[in-house]
């Protein structure tokens, strides 16, 4: 272990730049997407109506058996299939991470629905409310607020897990650093270096939640 | 949507028998991990609970670590890396000598990664544990490793089975990262078929339904578990 050379580093940093900024936007658009449908599947979910509330629950339940990894083949392959022309890597990796995060958001949702107390949909109701302006202004902000700690520990996990694009070869920030590695025969000096960025970033991430949890247990 | 159906291939004799080869993998994979997990994990996850500050911080350290980089990222420094890093011997050995490569830094990276998320559940476990069985603990004159072996761990390991479920659930997922490095497990088996026979769709499809299997035969076992170590009429402090 003599001869490092972290100069190659900072030679790389315009293109590691390129490829962290994709993984950020990526991590942005699929918490957005997931969150969204997640709260959909949620609702569902807890409709009472039975076949609805099955069929988000198996979905759900499938996607949460199956790993990220064979869901991104799947979409890689599926995507312009069904739509009869390629539409890049991006949108497919897009498509992927949302209906793959969905999934857990929804579990998320569940929990953050469940935790607003019954009373006030009752109270909803008897103010004349219908099913989904009870949703809109009275159950929604709170399970968001409720859920809101627990909803960005996700998110830096999704963050953590659009490394995984590198098996279909997406350069995102962990496909960049890889491609530097080997182009350069850096393997250590990158990887490490990775590493240390992921890090700083997700950790970051959860000193900011440890601070949103104790505001709000106040 | 043009597509040529043909199930048939999955049970070619070749793509069978890849299947079945990376079922196994990923089972020995998640297996291996999940016990060394185990045991890693409950140190830590003690190791952040105990009176003594040296041993909390390191215990810290390691649960931030690991739990802040990508398994991807750990994967690979391990498999390209750690040869690198560690003297010439010992790096010679990984890269010549060391038996099955792919195959052994993928359970350590994974088993070490999983051990991070396992020692969060202890420690929540034991500090679910009531103060009051602590104070009567030392009241009875326990020293703390006593307190530990008699009170805190039998009731904190009876109370996180259900949450360690699901991270034995996320083993067997997790597991398929060991493509990245080259182990031909599940994942990595129904992509080369897909790619070799262009029937992507059953290719999937298998694997897909496999980790469904192996989700619910988990999820049997764990179920029964828990109902043979819940601890009746337990109620724990307010977290």
């Amino acid at each position: 272990m003599d001869d490092f050379d972290f100069g190659v580093i900072i030679q790389s940093l315009p293109f590691l730049w390129e490829g962290l900024q994709l993984s950020l936007w990526l991590t942005f658009l699929a918490i957005v997407g997931g969150i969204a449908l997640g709260t959909l599947l949620a609702l569902a979910r807890l409709s009472g109506i039975l076949p609805l509330s099955l069929l988000a629950a198996g979905y759900v339940n499938l996607i949460r058996s199956v790993p990220l990894i064979l869901v991104i083949f799947w979409f890689y392959f599926l995507v312009p299939l069904v739509l009869g022309r390629p539409i890049g890597g991006f949108y497919s990796a897009l498509i992927a991470f949302v209906l793959f995060e969905a999934a857990y958001y929804s579990e998320i949702m569940r929990a953050g629905i469940q935790s607003v107390r019954q009373g006030q949909v009752f109270a909803g109701k008897a103010t004349g409310l219908n099913y989904w302006q009870i949703q809109r202004f009275v159950v929604l902000p709170q399970a968001f607020r409720n859920m809101i700690p627990i909803l960005v520990t996700q998110g830096i996990i999704l963050f953590q897990d659009t490394s995984l694009v590198f098996v279909v070869s997406l350069r995102d920030f962990m496909t960049a650093s890889s491609i530097v590695a080997r182009t350069e025969g850096r393997l250590v000096e990158m990887y490490l270096f990775a590493a240390v960025v992921y890090f700083v970033i997700c950790f970051a991430g959860s000193l900011y939640v440890r601070r949103l949890k104790s505001r709000m247990a106040t | 949507m043009d597509y040529n159906w043909n199930w048939g291939v999955l049970f070619e004799e070749e793509y069978l028998g890849w299947l079945i080869s990376g079922f196994w993998w990923t089972i020995a994979v998640a297996l291996c991990a999940w016990c060394i997990a185990i045991v890693v994990g409950s140190l830590v996850g003690i190791g952040r609970t105990v009176p003594n500050r040296f041993i909390r911080a390191i215990s810290g350290t390691y649960v931030e670590l690991f739990r802040n980089v990508p398994l991807l990222v750990q994967m690979f420094i391990w498999y390209f890396a750690v040869p690198e890093l560690v003297p010439d011997d010992w790096g010679r050995w990984m890269k010549r000598d060391m038996p099955n490569p792919e195959f052994t830094t993928a359970v350590i990276a994974l088993a070490l990664y999983t051990a991070s998320r396992v020692a969060e559940q202890v420690r929540a476990g034991i500090e679910t544990v009531p103060e009051g069985l602590n104070a009567a603990a030392k009241a009875h004159g326990l020293s703390v490793a006593q307190t530990y072996r008699h009170i805190l761990l039998p009731i904190s390991f009876r109370l996180i089975v259900p949450p360690l479920t699901s991270e034995f659930l996320t083993v067997f997922k997790n597991s398929s990262l060991a493509l990245t490095i080259g182990l031909l497990e599940l994942t990595a088996q129904s992509q080369q078929i897909a790619e070799y026979t262009f029937q992507g769709f059953e290719a999937f499809t298998a694997a897909t339904v496999i980790y469904v299997c192996i989700a619910l035969v988990a999820t049997v076992i764990s179920q029964s578990l828990e109902r043979y170590t819940a601890i009746p009429g337990f109620v724990g402090k307010e977290a």
